[in-house]
């Protein structure tokens, strides 16, 4: 409950930070400040001291992986500000405005980590929508982001309409929001009601396909993320798209078991149809922009994986995945926001000019391809286990390999210019500070590439 | 403590020599700390079985465990001393950017070292890939023309192998009764005929890319064509045995069943690969390729000898894998040498280096006949034994596998003939006596060759312990 208030309270302070402090630097500063609150806010509720408290007649229920992943999440935020504070202050005079948003879309996560109630899933994905369909938006004089922005408000809009369609049909059909309701299992043998049932689930299934950008629902991705301004890309990639994640294993991980057999074939076919999708379509791309995008859908299919275990080790999965697969995200997308154009070439020969760049950037592209040594390897790991121990089949297991190494093809492309091809680096101005910062992000990658249970340990505490 | 010398060596004299510019004195830095790990591999083999053991990953049930028995020391010490005889024989080769050729040839060294020790299936996967990634900068950067996209058919084939074998890791572990992934819980792991040979597959396909095995071959001869020659010698010389040493610590003790159920097919397969790649080798002009191609075949016929689970073709394979090493190691030292005071591999435009470089040339000779395995030369142990064992298997085979002796002899041969016979040609006359370094180095893997040939009992009793694990239950 803490995190949610406190975020609140945080974006209006943010908002009217817009109007009194002119000083952009110090606005940045303001925001950092207060998602160091929040996460104190946050490990306060997790270590029983509750600031605020409700009785929410168990729409919330707060489980210690739920404010773990607020934790992580919002120490996520925190480095992204710090990373990008002073791209985001060039979009706008008035950056706070986009901090508010920031805090707005951290509300809506600290509700999708702990609901147990379908509205509260519904007015979470909400929260978290709508800042996000603004930022898209947030370069006003620019045609493609206006278009993004349109295109992203129009097809979330309608897959809202859908999850809150799914949500009555399930309503209709159990008579309760909750989640965890005993209700489902009366349901046996009243053939008018299961069908309800299930045509609500399958709704609020592709709903949530939709906001985690796996296929076949995936096409508003590229173009979404290509025309969004780089550091919003960058946000929404990461921190958004693992919260979504995180709300889809609340969803269905642990509840409806009477759909067991068929709801692993409809999952089984989308995360194939994802990882197919992002995978090949991310091979022809000759924009490093749009490569990460379809590389993002391909991730999301990996993170999918997390929705077949009920272990342990797809819980750690998920959260390891979540962080490691947004730092080496949002490492990247720092380094194309300093180029000057988005094509593989611009990166011929960085390894001559910028050395420390290039290595670094290395670095999240073996992370975001799985190579030892670097998170990504324990993140796909853990999934690759948690595969294993639900008892899927091992061919696919397999196939998810495959898939993995076809993924090696786009991301060594950039390797492949930065250090074997010479050439010009079409690159703008990088000033120390900020690839010492991308350095930090590095170093954090290779430690939970070999200690990975420094991060997970805590999830226990 | 001692294995963990092995790892900390090579990688701390490699991020230190990040930080020397200065060429002359990166080169001195390396080889010494290079001779320094040959010198503590020296005094393992006084030792016996060493284990080092350590908490990794709790969670995981995944511990860091190094353990040496004989495989592995031989091994040990072939990495040992391959390093620094390729540093000092390629000390004078020209290369941009010094420092870091060095400093990613040392992180292989660590990677290899570490696959050779590792006694958990995930730290075993963690070398695996640490050696791979180092050699595919070192080739994409320094290789030859085509080098870029030669390398990435090389680092994707070999990449995709891996992450199969980590599927059969995965898969193991799934099916131990401690969740763990040493190697002792996989060898109790009571897997039925049916789990044996999924697992089997996975591990093996890895295994056979990086050997190469016929029909995954396809990558070798161009990435050793293309790599810098210094690269060349550690994949041929040192890499390559990756997969065989893949083969008898974790393929035959592991997978018992299905070990036996695939002997024929790899064997088989393992011939066509060595008439194969022999006849290829008769064909070939560029020096480099013929020697690509002859190794190909020499592997071809460990795997095959593995493969006929005799004990005796098993004991000539560990001591093989030693002399392969050096042998191939003299020949492309050679073969450096002459490519890089003429400018040429073409065999057409050689001849006469025996008339104008009477050393080089008896010293080809030495390595030459070592590689078509004349009783005397180190390979003439191994690969008499190698054939006792598939002779016991099925005579057909052996008889097949024995073809390639007598191709070997014609390819290898004719490559003598070219090169150090006939009419000085143009090229060679403008070759200068070699550096000092270079020849003390591959006079003294000529010693190796003839000690181990007439005398090799000190390799039958260092590899003795692996052999009884093998065969005595």
């Amino acid at each position: 409950m803490n995190a949610i208030i406190v975020s609140t309270l945080l974006g209006v302070i943010m908002m009217f930070c817009s109007w009194g402090i002119k000083n952009v630097q110090a606005q940045k500063n303001i925001a950092l400040v207060g998602l160091l609150i929040l996460i104190v806010a946050n490990l306060a509720h997790a270590n029983g001291w509750y600031v605020f408290e409700y009785d929410t007649k168990g729409m919330l229920k707060f489980s210690s992986f739920g404010l773990y992943a607020n934790t992580l999440l919002f120490s996520l935020t925190f480095i992204y500000v710090w990373l990008n504070g002073d791209e985001i202050s060039k979009l706008s005079k008035t950056p706070a405005d986009f901090y508010s948003l920031f805090f707005f879309i951290l509300c809506g996560i600290s509700i999708l980590t702990s609901f147990d109630n379908l509205l509260m899933l519904f007015i979470g994905i909400e929260i978290l929508s709508i800042p996000l369909y603004i930022l898209t938006g947030a370069d006003k004089k620019n045609m493609v982001s206006n278009e993004a922005a349109l295109k992203y408000f129009l097809m979330g809009s309608f897959s809202t309409g859908i999850l809150l369609l799914g949500i009555t049909l399930i309503y209709g059909a159990t008579g309760s929001f909750h989640l965890s309701d005993p209700e489902i299992d009366k349901l046996n043998g009243m053939a008018h009601e299961q069908l309800l049932l299930s045509a609500g689930l399958i709704l609020l299934f592709a709903a949530m396909n939709f906001k985690v950008s796996a296929a076949p629902f995936h096409f508003w991705t590229p173009d979404v993320y290509d025309g969004a301004p780089t550091v919003f890309t960058s946000f929404m990639a990461t921190i958004a798209k693992a919260a979504g994640i995180i709300a889809f294993i609340n969803v269905f991980s642990s509840q409806y078991k009477a759909l067991a057999f068929s709801w692993s074939l409809l999952l089984t076919f989308v995360i194939i149809a994802t990882l197919l999708v992002g995978n090949i379509i991310a091979v022809f791309q000759r924009s490093v922009k749009r490569m990460l995008a379809y590389s993002s859908i391909a991730q999301a299919g990996f993170m999918l994986f997390a929705l077949y275990g009920k272990s342990e080790i797809a819980k750690e999965g998920i959260l390891l995945y979540a962080v490691v697969y947004s730092l080496a995200t949002m490492g990247i997308f720092a380094v194309l926001i300093k180029m000057k154009e988005n094509s593989f070439e611009a990166f011929n020969g960085l390894s001559k000019s910028h050395p420390l760049l290039a290595f670094v950037t290395t670095i999240f592209l073996f992370s975001l391809a799985g190579i030892p040594l670097t998170g990504g390897f324990f993140a796909k790991y853990y999934m690759l286990s948690a595969l294993l121990k639900a008892g899927a089949g091992l061919w696919l297991v397999m196939v998810a390999v495959v898939f993995a190494a076809i993924s090696i093809y786009y991301y060594f492309k950039i390797i492949q210019a930065m250090y074997f091809t010479t050439g010009d680096t079409a690159i703008g101005e990088v000033p120390k500070q900020y690839t010492n910062k991308l350095l930090v992000i590095a170093i954090l990658l290779l430690v939970l590439g070999v200690f990975p249970n420094l991060l997970l340990n805590y999830l226990y505490f | 403590m001692i294995l963990l010398s092995f790892l900390f060596i090579p990688i701390l004299t490699a991020l230190l020599l990040l930080f020397i510019k200065n060429n002359q004195l990166a080169q001195r830095t390396a080889i010494v700390f290079s001779l320094l790990t040959l010198f503590v591999a020296l005094g393992m083999l006084c030792t016996t079985v060493v284990d080092f053991n350590a908490a990794w990953l709790p969670n995981l049930n995944s511990r860091f465990v190094l353990h040496a028995d004989g495989l592995s020391k031989i091994l040990i010490l072939l990495t040992a001393i391959s390093f620094p005889a390729i540093l000092i024989a390629t000390a004078n080769n020209e290369f941009k950017q010094r420092n870091i050729f060095l400093s990613l040839l040392l992180f292989t060294q660590a990677g290899l070292m570490g696959v050779f020790l590792a006694g958990d299936a995930l730290l075993f996967y963690f070398f695996w890939e640490l050696a791979l990634i180092p050699v595919y900068f070192l080739c994409s950067i320094w290789g030859g023309e085509k080098r870029i996209a030669i390398t990435f058919k090389f680092f994707i084939y070999t990449f995709l192998g891996s992450l199969f074998m980590l599927v059969g890791i995965l898969f193991l572990n799934a099916h131990t009764a401690d969740h763990s992934f040493l190697i002792r819980s996989f060898m109790s792991a009571n897997l039925s005929a049916g789990q044996q040979i999924t697992a089997f597959a996975l591990f093996f396909i890895a295994f056979a890319i990086k050997m190469p095995l016929f029909p995954l071959h396809t990558w070798q001869p161009d990435a050793y064509e293309q790599s810098p020659t210094a690269v060349t010698m550690v994949l041929s010389a040192v890499m390559v045995k990756m997969g065989l040493y893949g083969v008898i610590r974790w393929l035959a003790p592991l997978f018992p069943v299905a070990f036996m159920a695939h002997t024929h097919v790899v064997v088989i397969l393992s011939i066509i690969g060595i008439l194969y790649a022999s006849f290829i080798a008769i064909r070939q002009d560029d020096i480099k390729r013929l020697i690509a191609y002859s190794s190909i075949a020499h592997i071809g016929l460990m795997n095959a000898a593995l493969f006929t689970h005799t004990s005796i073709a098993t004991q000539g394979a560990l001591v093989q894998l030693f002399s392969h090493g050096i042998n191939v190691l003299g020949l492309w030292i050679v073969a450096d040498i002459i490519e890089q005071q003429t400018g040429t591999r073409s065999m057409q435009q050689m001849g006469g280096l025996a008339k104008k470089q009477p050393v080089l040339a008896i010293l080809l000779v030495g390595f030459a006949l070592a590689n078509i395995a004349l009783p005397l030369t180190n390979s003439f142990v191994g690969e008499f034994l190698m054939f006792t064992g598939l002779f016991q298997f099925s005579p057909w085979m052996a008889a097949f596998a024995g073809v390639s002796v007598v191709l070997a002899a014609i390819y290898t041969l004719n490559m003598v003939q070219k090169v150090a016979y006939g009419a000085v040609s143009e090229k060679i006359n403008t070759m200068q006596s070699p550096n000092k370094g270079a020849q003390a180095v591959l006079i003294i893997l000529l010693m190796i060759v003839l000690v181990t040939g007439i005398f090799p009992q000190p390799l039958f009793t260092l590899t003795a312990d692996t052999l009884q694990q093998l065969f005595v239950k």
